[in-house]
């Protein structure tokens, strides 16, 4: 079909401002970008923007001289690893016996589960709870508590909803089990809601300081987010060793530059590759019960 | 002990009757589940070959009560006198009626403040917030390059993976008074330096800027499917017609996405005293307390820092009651005007 003038101008419009979307999303994570590589003279005299001035990579060096950090970024990758697969594992078994539409009692189980996505008790309660159970300033409180997410079992039950139940039935019928039917038939064919979730709850770990900050006193145990959010706020700083003895003005800066690099780098390598998984997992969120 | 044997036997008699009386479905259904008629036999085949599922199901079901109802319990502490010696249930009731906390959260100044700075942010973020991914998706599916098309939405959909504190990282650098990008940008054209982070008006704008920038892209993943199920038919139609492309934005598109619209509109609308955590403590600091201070944060001030628990959690309480009732009002409005609901 041939296009008209003015549509092919409202064409070019769309394309434009398409444009600058793409670099208003792009310009602050280039910004910090160049910051981090730049000199820290280039840097007090405003002479940074989207490219860095003085190419070094010191700021990277000193960041991971700092031990509390490179600890931090490994204990971080542990935490999300371990939760990642915690939450996965949780996840399946709860959204699988759901889907058995045969089951008893499975009005009474969804309706337990689906309430607490309405009404939770709150933060204090929980803080007690855990303070009861003795799980405050352990490792544990970073990865139990939240591990199972009513909304990512939604998605994952929604999307077994999808696989034909003539397979499961032949399956039954040669006589394997549920778990069976569950790790042969389920599972493999399940890569790409797997796939979002895993996305979804390593995201949320690597990404989450608020338990952390509520629930955690130990400065070992923090989460590189944690200690992201104090050398922002200028309540920590990065040990630096320097030949006079003080930090060149403006080394601070490069220095958060960097380190907010290091936080976001990790997820901006991944994410890109699980594009055609996560849009039909954020799709199937929004089929309700 | 009697009659439960007689239970029992009535139990598993009378299915064994009616399959004697009547030799329709019933009893082919019967033989094929378990050979044995008997219903308690029938308990025991359906347990025999459904029990992983009840095991598998076991530990989930765990997490939900020791997490999400055991915490419930301690609800109590927002009518009680907390003590750390006591059990919640043995603690001794509050003054005036066990409402003593409430009275006192609503004559606290920063409560009330907390109140009003949550509603008016996530006032803001609606109307600005609410229309901006349907903008773009419309947006989207203007544009007539695929490939184009895929980059685009790759690169909207990044700041949706990036943690408050990272955002928050970000801005600061950016929209530093004498340093940031930005400003220098402003300084460099002969336009006044704006102080984005550290003036409360500013700092509202900002808030609701970063949340627009942070969730709109990932936003459109919902409204880009809902477009996509549209009946291209209609579109062709259109055209036949000679509508133009927001005849057909107006006119097809958006009722067709009109479903999708109003759930999403519920849940926001439930969500209006609700408060985020993570977004405000990140971006907050002390020149603009007066418009940071949700109730979230609140309750962390005072609960988790100042260690008044009864306090802290009467305003969660208060938040959580009041969340639920404003989603059942917005879904009872959205199904009066003929939509499909939440739930």
């Amino acid at each position: 079909m041939i296009k008209s003038k003015k549509s092919r101008y409202g064409d070019w419009i769309v394309v434009f401002l398409c444009f600058l979307l793409i670099v208003v999303c792009l310009l602050p994570i280039l910004n910090v970008l160049a910051r981090s590589l730049s000199s820290s003279e280039a840097l007090i005299k405003n002479k940074v923007w989207l490219w860095p001035v003085g190419l070094n990579f010191d700021a990277y060096k000193m960041v991971l001289n700092d031990s509390k950090y490179t600890w931090s970024l490994i204990w971080t990758a542990m935490l999300t690893v371990t939760g990642t697969c915690l939450s996965l594992f949780m996840t399946t078994i709860c959204a699988y016996p759901l889907t058995y539409e045969k089951l008893k009692g499975r009005r009474l189980f969804n309706t337990i589960i689906i309430f607490t996505m309405y009404f939770n008790a709150g933060t204090i309660p929980m803080y007690l709870l855990l303070k009861d159970l003795n799980f405050l300033n352990r490792p544990v409180v970073l990865i139990v508590p939240y591990c199972l997410s009513v909304f990512n079992m939604i998605i994952m039950r929604s999307f077994f909803y999808g696989i034909p139940e003539s397979l499961r039935e032949s399956a039954e019928l040669d006589g394997a089990g549920p778990v069976r039917v569950l790790v042969s038939i389920y599972l493999p064919m399940s890569t790409p809601v797997i796939a979002t979730l895993a996305l979804f709850y390593a995201v949320g770990r690597w990404n989450g300081f608020s338990d952390s900050l509520m629930f955690v006193k130990k400065r070992e145990y923090y989460p590189i987010q944690h200690w992201l959010y104090l050398l922002i706020n200028s309540m920590t700083r990065i040990e630096t060793t320097t030949v006079e003895g003080f930090a060149p003005p403006g080394l601070s800066e490069t220095l958060k530059s960097a380190t907010i690099m290091f936080a976001t780098v990790p997820i901006l390598c991944v994410y890109p590759w699980l594009q055609k998984y996560f849009i039909t997992g954020a799709t199937l969120g929004a089929i309700k019960e | 002990m009697v009659s439960g044997q007689a239970k029992k036997y009535k139990a598993s008699s009378a299915p064994a009757f009616y399959n004697t009386k009547s030799k329709g479905d019933a009893t082919v259904k019967t033989v094929a589940l378990d050979s044995s008629p008997g219903r308690g036999k029938k308990l025991f085949a359906y347990l025999k070959r459904y029990w992983t599922i009840y095991l598998l199901l076991l530990l989930p079901l765990t997490y939900f009560i020791i997490f999400k109802y055991i915490p419930m319990q301690y609800i109590q502490i927002a009518f009680k006198k907390y003590s750390i010696v006591k059990s919640v249930w043995e603690m001794p009731w509050a003054d005036n009626n066990g409402l003593e906390y409430f009275i006192k959260a609503f004559s606290n100044k920063d409560f009330i403040n907390a109140v009003k700075n949550t509603i008016m942010l996530n006032f803001l973020d609606l109307i600005c917030g609410f229309p901006a991914p349907i903008i773009l998706a419309l947006l989207l599916n203007e544009l007539p390059f695929p490939r184009y098309k895929r980059v685009t939405q790759t690169v909207a959909y990044m700041p949706h993976f990036l943690s408050w504190v990272i955002i928050a990282g970000l801005a600061r650098q950016l929209f530093a008074p004498s340093t940031g990008l930005v400003n220098n940008f402003l300084d460099k054209i002969g336009m006044q330096t704006i102080p984005f982070l550290n003036e409360p008006t500013w700092w509202v704008i900002t808030y609701v800027f970063l949340g627009i920038w942070q969730s709109v892209g990932w936003n459109t993943i919902i409204y880009l499917a809902a477009i996509a199920g549209i009946n291209p038919e209609l579109y062709e139609a259109a055209e036949m017609d000679g509508a133009g492309r927001f005849r057909k934005m107006w006119h097809i598109t958006l009722p067709g996405i009109r479903t999708t619209i109003v759930t999403l509109l519920i849940l926001s609308l439930g969500r209006i005293l609700g408060s985020e955590f993570d977004r405000p403590y990140a971006l907050m600091n002390h020149m603009v307390n007066n418009v940071s201070n949700v109730i979230s944060i609140f309750v962390f001030k005072y609960g988790i820092q100042g260690l008044q628990f009864s306090l802290a959690t009467a305003v969660g309480l208060f938040q959580s009651v009041v969340c639920v009732i404003f989603l059942f009002i917005a879904n009872a409005l959205a199904k009066r005007f003929g939509e499909r609901g939440v739930w």
